[in-house]
């Protein structure tokens, strides 16, 4: 099959088998890590992505390899969406010399310049302004590639957000906002700290287009990345796409979720992405049962191998302290 | 009398304070019902309402501008900043506007704020959440830095820091929060400017700040077993530096071991070691002055290189052992 639910062309069967797996990838990386920082075999701090699987998946998948990606602090999605091994990064998480970081950089850093992966941040809003940067590069030396610039509703209230939207307009470049609302920053309710209903109306303010997308609809996240993607691509400038998703659980470590109720976190748990997503695929007779859930027990044991990986990762040595700070 | 953590005694000064005087403010990111990212607010917004425990959006530069301009026109906002990393957001109001506006207007006006923020590695948190950079602030004019070590001291301090005119920033030590020590209920006023002497000693005077301080105590409990008598001064704030009493201790020792967090290179150790070196204390010297301070690298993710780039307890050993040794 060639084109599946008007998707672009690039979106085979096949990789719509891989985009199911590839969500199952996202919540078991993510469920391990929460397992492993509950028995304290992980340390400092982490942020989980359970539940906003197919705004990384979806919008990714509407890239060409090429194209390039900034994350957050809440970017092991990303990273896996971009092609990133589930070992190395489970190594970093470990803190092993096999990791992304060779250890030195943790969850929040990861980054795999090999993919396009211009890295995780620590920094909210920090990584805006880098994906300017790297869209600049792109439009300057005509090397083709659209920067996807990840960052959550919490974000846009940085003063980084305003100039970078602005900046990447005036000068027209490929880059695509895309805002995971996931109507929380750490406690702060979006609705109480930001005061418009769609943080994609701020793209005006910019003279560039904002769109509203549901974060639990892969196939509506493809196509409406893809066009902004491709219009950047052409020269056509930069968009903003506001993705309505949710963060099941809390923000980092210890979080006793005071700031929101128990009937809302179920609320949007219905709604779960993946199995929407499934039963589409079962609709369409992509998938039966049975292969969705054999795609679901190899994520899970791609997870477990990583884990292995990394247990049996050695730590840097000492020596190696005082490397890679200066090339 | 009772003990309290020294999050607790944070928490108690703010209270106080704002008990008694309703122009005393709280603001900053998740500090409502959360109770701030290390729990130092909780249970502040159910006594004070979200009027005077103002959550606010992740907006570091507009938070610590709108402090600067809330001083000036006569409120006395206390501003927590998540992480000190993010002073770098918050680094131009600081250093271009609460700093000066008082003396570009010639005399007229003041800026009373205060804000904490909390500083150092030992949590994991990896490179942009883990430093010290309380020499980047120690060197403007116009701002004080405050940088207690105890619960006693960071309750005593932080109401001086409360009724003081100027901006102060405020640094506590993420790892200090749970320690305990005797603090009485009843508030107190310990000054700015004030050096303590947290164990006498006549052989070496080591000059400790922070988490350092306790390091340096235990250093000070080996080497007393070895027959070598310390002096451990804790300036306690940075900025005034209580000079004299530095150096009446190094008159006294003759040798002079200073240790801090921070990157030792442009830390504020080497101002104090020239401070020294400047005053009638340097005809009373017997070695060279010795600074110990963090290594000139991003604090790493994994637990033991993060553990080596700071100054740990046989560091401080080794250095006052050596500062003897010298001939
Ligand atoms: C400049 C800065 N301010 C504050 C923080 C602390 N912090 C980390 S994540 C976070 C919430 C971010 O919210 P949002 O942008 O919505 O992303 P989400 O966590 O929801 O994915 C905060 C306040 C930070 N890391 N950097
Ligand atoms: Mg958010």
């Amino acid at each position: 099959m060639e084109k599946t639910f008007n998707l672009p062309s690039h979106i085979t069967t096949d990789k719509l088998k891989d985009l199911y797996k590839q969500m199952w990838l996202i919540r078991y990386f993510d469920e391990k890590v929460d397992q492993f920082f509950a028995k304290g075999l992980i340390h400092g701090t982490t942020h989980l992505c359970v539940g906003q699987e197919a705004s990384a998946a979806g919008a990714i998948a509407a890239l060409q390899d090429i194209d390039k990606i900034t994350s957050t602090h809440r970017g092991h999605g990303h990273c896996i969406a971009k092609g990133a091994r589930t070992d190395k990064m489970m190594a970093e998480l470990f803190g092993r010399v096999t990791g992304y970081c060779k250890g030195k950089g943790g969850s929040m850093h990861i980054a795999d310049l090999e993919k396009g992966n211009l890295g995780a941040n620590g920094i909210v809003g920090g990584g805006i302004p880098l994906a300017v940067g790297a869209a600049l590069t792109s439009k300057m030396k005509n090397e083709g590639y659209v920067v996807l610039c990840f960052f959550g509703d919490g974000a846009s209230n940085e003063g980084s957000f305003h100039e970078s939207l602005n900046l990447a307009s005036i000068w027209g470049l490929p880059v695509v906002f895309i805002c995971e609302n996931n109507q929380y920053g750490m406690s702060g309710a979006a609705k109480d700290m930001i005061n418009i209903p769609d943080i994609a109306d701020r793209a005006g303010s910019y003279g560039i287009k904002g769109e509203v997308v549901d974060g639990n609809d892969l196939v509506e996240i493809i196509n409406t990345v893809y066009d902004a993607v491709e219009d950047a691509r052409d020269g056509n400038g930069p968009a903003l796409i506001e993705v309505k998703t949710y963060r099941w659980k809390g923000h980092s470590k210890s979080d006793a979720k005071k700031y929101r109720t128990r009937e809302e976190e179920q609320e949007w748990r219905s709604k779960d992405g993946i199995k929407r997503f499934k039963e589409l695929l079962i609709e369409e007779r992509v998938l039966t049962e049975e292969l969705a859930e054999e795609l679901q027990q190899e994520a899970k044991q791609e997870i477990e191998d990583a884990v292995r990986f990394a247990e049996n990762s050695k730590e840097p040595s000492i020596d190696t302290l005082l490397e890679d700070v200066y090339a | 009398m009772r003990e309290l953590t020294y999050l607790e005694a944070v928490r108690e000064a703010m209270s106080q304070e704002m008990r008694e005087n309703n122009d005393v403010f709280l603001l900053g990111e998740d500090i409502g019902v959360y109770g701030g990212a290390f729990g130092v607010t909780r249970g502040m917004i159910e006594e004070f309402g979200p009027e005077r425990i103002r959550n606010t959006p992740i907006s570091e530069s507009a938070i610590t501008g709108g402090a600067v301009g809330a001083a000036l026109t006569g409120m006395r906002p206390i501003l927590e900043l998540q992480f000190s990393d993010f002073i770098t957001i918050a680094m131009d109001q600081l250093t271009n506007q609460a700093a000066k506006l008082r003396y570009m207007y010639g005399g007229k006006g003041s800026v009373p704020m205060v804000l904490r923020t909390p500083a150092g590695s030992g949590t994991g948190a990896a490179a942009q959440h883990s430093q010290s950079l309380e020499a980047w602030v120690a060197h403007i004019p116009g701002l004080k830095v405050v940088q207690p070590s105890t619960a006693y001291d960071a309750k005593g301090l932080l109401k001086a820091a409360i009724d003081d005119d100027n901006p102060v920033i405020f640094y506590e030590h993420k790892l200090l929060y749970k320690t305990k020590c005797e603090v009485p209920e009843e508030p107190y006023t310990i000054p700015i400017g004030k050096a303590d002497i947290k164990r006498s000693g006549g052989d070496v005077t080591i000059v400790a700040t922070a988490i350092m301080v306790h390091r340096a105590l235990e250093a000070a409990e080996k080497l007393v077993k070895e027959g070598i008598e310390v002096e451990v001064i804790d300036p306690r704030t940075l900025v005034p530096l209580d000079e004299e009493t530095i150096v009446e201790s190094v008159k006294k020792t003759g040798r002079v071991v200073v240790v801090h967090e921070a990157v030792k290179r442009g830390g504020y150790g080497g101002e104090i070691a020239s401070m020294i070196a400047e005053s009638e204390a340097f005809d009373f010297l017997d070695s060279p002055i010795k600074r110990l301070g963090g290594l000139p690298v991003p604090i790493p993710y994994n637990p033991k290189l993060e553990k080596a780039t700071v100054p740990q307890v046989d560091d401080i050993v080794e250095a006052v052992k050596e500062t003897i040794r010298f001939k």
